[in-house]
């Protein structure tokens, strides 16, 4: 199952690196970091799919860090939701797909981001309303390190906790940089866990990249394994902004440069 | 208009189990009773109001219908961009209720005083604002906001406004409502000046003049074609408003003056562009503005008088 995955997220980066330099997107660092969570959630942990994607009790997706856009597009392309063709006109104009998601512009885009910090606490008002309800349906919002510093993100961190919503799920996209340096010189998290469990979440820490690490930490929170509190839960997994090309990773750059088209072949050779 | 708000409130609750109250920790004394009816219907997020907006957002995106509560400046201004991007952006049908008038919290100084928040939440796509006159205007207007499917804005008054409508024959979302009517001049008013522009109309008949009074509570979208009709069938016009000259109902009866290209003597009363200074109760702060009967009453003479 790993071994799947991986080549599924592989592909992903295969699509979005051309896609990217054929169409001169940004925030390229910032797609490749979630690209092996996205892969996971959709294939693993969410009950949505194309067939059910307008069930009021399905589980819902939110990309809080908005700007990353284009790497979730692929990956709904790769479910069904979207067709490729339509991710392959990304930013042209009189298209649909926007460098960060609008609500109701395509099937499986669930909430409108862009602005960082607004993304949980809409989540959070589904997981209250799911969890009144008695629904089972599940609610995760990927969150980037740097939007962490939004307060808006705390409210809702605070409230998630006091309200004991084991239905919603957070994963921290841990790449150490944000837009203008590292997380440690900007406004550094640490210690990051220790503050999730001050909380009250279930925080667990993963590499964001190793399957064998992401899909068990899903399997605990799909069982409720080990969060005896029914506490909402935190995956912080570490990644690397710009992972699967050498040349990009762990590069502040790639969050504002662009691929060149003359450059693209050797990128995907390199991509790994 | 606050109790207006909470009944009306309560009897949507009663035959919509989505409708839900969201509090950001306000509502003392208020909202104990629905709180009691409806404790699935309810929540209290704490002092947190880009938190609360999100919160209603997500639930709206459910099929629920939020009412969120909390001062007029803290419901509108704190949370601002989650209004314009989570509520607004994605037209859901989220009614955010802001407690109090410009004045209302008159000793608690200008972080208690929405004077901009009309302006501010006019300029944003989808939603509709309302400032009611009185607590029948607070119950139908919420009985069609409720009818409605897209995001709202109310600004209520606290302090046991009169009964001005007889009945809500004349009360309809994005219309205005004739109080009196008037061939010399007109009032506009938004809000609870709606009760100074009818005593002034009685002081203005008792000299011989007639004073029409409108009440202007749907500010977006604005009656735009009946408005037309009045100020074309008026010698003069004087808009009153607790709020900010700028951006609010002056503004846009200006821009309606304005678009049509009329010639007519105007005046808007309302708060000029500052943070009012000292402390006093509500009225002394509409003496100090002229947003009082005086005040309409001594602007229709010096208009008529040219």
């Amino acid at each position: 199952m790993h071994e799947e995955l991986k080549k599924q997220a592989y592909e992903a980066r295969k699509i979005f690196l051309t896609i990217a330099a054929k169409t001169g997107a940004l925030h390229i660092g910032s797609s490749l970091s979630h690209i092996d969570l996205l892969t996971a959630l959709y294939s693993d942990f969410l009950n949505v799919s194309p067939e059910n994607s307008k069930d009021l009790k399905r589980d819902i997706f939110v990309l809080s860090k908005g700007h990353a856009a284009l790497g979730y597009y692929v990956i709904l392309a790769q479910k069904g939701f979207i067709p490729l063709i339509d991710v392959e006109k990304y930013g042209q104009d009189n298209t649909y797909l926007a460098a960060h998601p609008v609500y109701g512009s395509a099937p499986g885009l669930e909430v409108t981001t862009g602005s960082l910090g607004h993304g949980l606490p809409i989540a959070l008002g589904m997981a209250i309303v799911a969890k009144r309800l008695g629904w089972s349906s599940k609610y995760v919002v990927l969150l980037s390190d740097g939007e962490i510093d939004e307060g808006s993100n705390w409210e809702a961190i605070l409230l998630a906790g006091h309200l004991k919503l084991d239905n919603l799920t957070v994963i921290v996209d841990y790449n150490k940089i944000q837009s203008f340096g590292t997380v440690k010189e900007v406004l550094d998290l640490e210690p990051f866990v220790d503050k999730w469990k001050a909380f009250n979440w279930f925080v667990q820490e993963i590499d964001g990249h190793k399957f064998e690490e992401i899909i068990p930490a899903f399997d605990i929170i799909k069982n409720n394994k080990n969060n005896k509190n029914n506490k909402p839960n935190v995956i912080i997994a570490n990644t690397i902004k710009g992972k699967g090309v050498p040349y990009m990773e762990n590069k502040l750059e790639w969050h504002y440069l662009n691929i060149k088209l003359d450059a693209l072949d050797d990128t995907i050779k390199q991509l790994y | 208009m606050r109790l207006a708000f909470v009944e009306k409130l309560t009897e949507l609750a009663e035959k919509d189990k989505n409708v839900w109250l969201l509090t950001g920790d306000l509502g003392f004394s208020v909202f104990e009773n629905f709180i009691e009816r409806f404790p699935d219907q309810y929540l209290n997020v704490g002092v947190s109001e880009q938190n609360l907006m999100g919160i209603a957002a997500g639930m709206a995106m459910l099929g629920k219908r939020p009412f969120v509560y909390s001062i007029s400046t803290f419901a509108t201004m704190r949370p601002y961009e989650q209004i314009r991007n989570d509520i607004c952006y994605q037209n859901l049908p989220v009614t955010i209720i802001g407690g109090g008038s410009t004045f209302s919290y008159s000793t608690f100084g200008c972080t208690h005083f929405p004077l901009e928040d009309v302006a501010i939440m006019r300029a944003l796509p989808n939603i509709k604002v309302t400032v009611p006159g009185d607590p029948m205007e607070v119950r139908k207007l919420l009985d069609d906001i409720y009818k409605q499917s897209g995001p709202a804005y109310m600004r209520i008054a606290k302090k046991g406004e009169p009964i001005i409508h007889a009945d809500f024959n004349n009360i309809s979302l994005g219309k205005i409502s004739e109080i009196r009517s008037g061939s010399d001049a007109v009032v506009i008013v938004s809000g609870r000046q709606l009760p100074s522009a009818i005593t002034a109309h009685e002081i203005l008949s008792k000299e011989g003049l007639n004073l029409r009074v409108i009440s202007c509570h749907t500010l977006k979208p604005i009656d735009e074609l009946s408005v037309l009709k009045v100020i074309k069938e008026s010698k003069v016009v004087v808009t009153c408003e607790e709020h900010s000259v700028i951006g609010g109902l002056g503004t846009i009866i200006s821009e309606i003056i304005a678009k049509n290209g009329i010639k007519v003597p105007f005046k808007i009363l309302g708060v000029p562009d500052e943070f009012p200074k000292g402390v006093g109760s509500q009225d002394y702060f509409l003496k100090r503005y002229n947003i009082t009967t005086e005040g309409i009453v001594e602007t229709v003479h010096s208009l008529l008088n040219g």
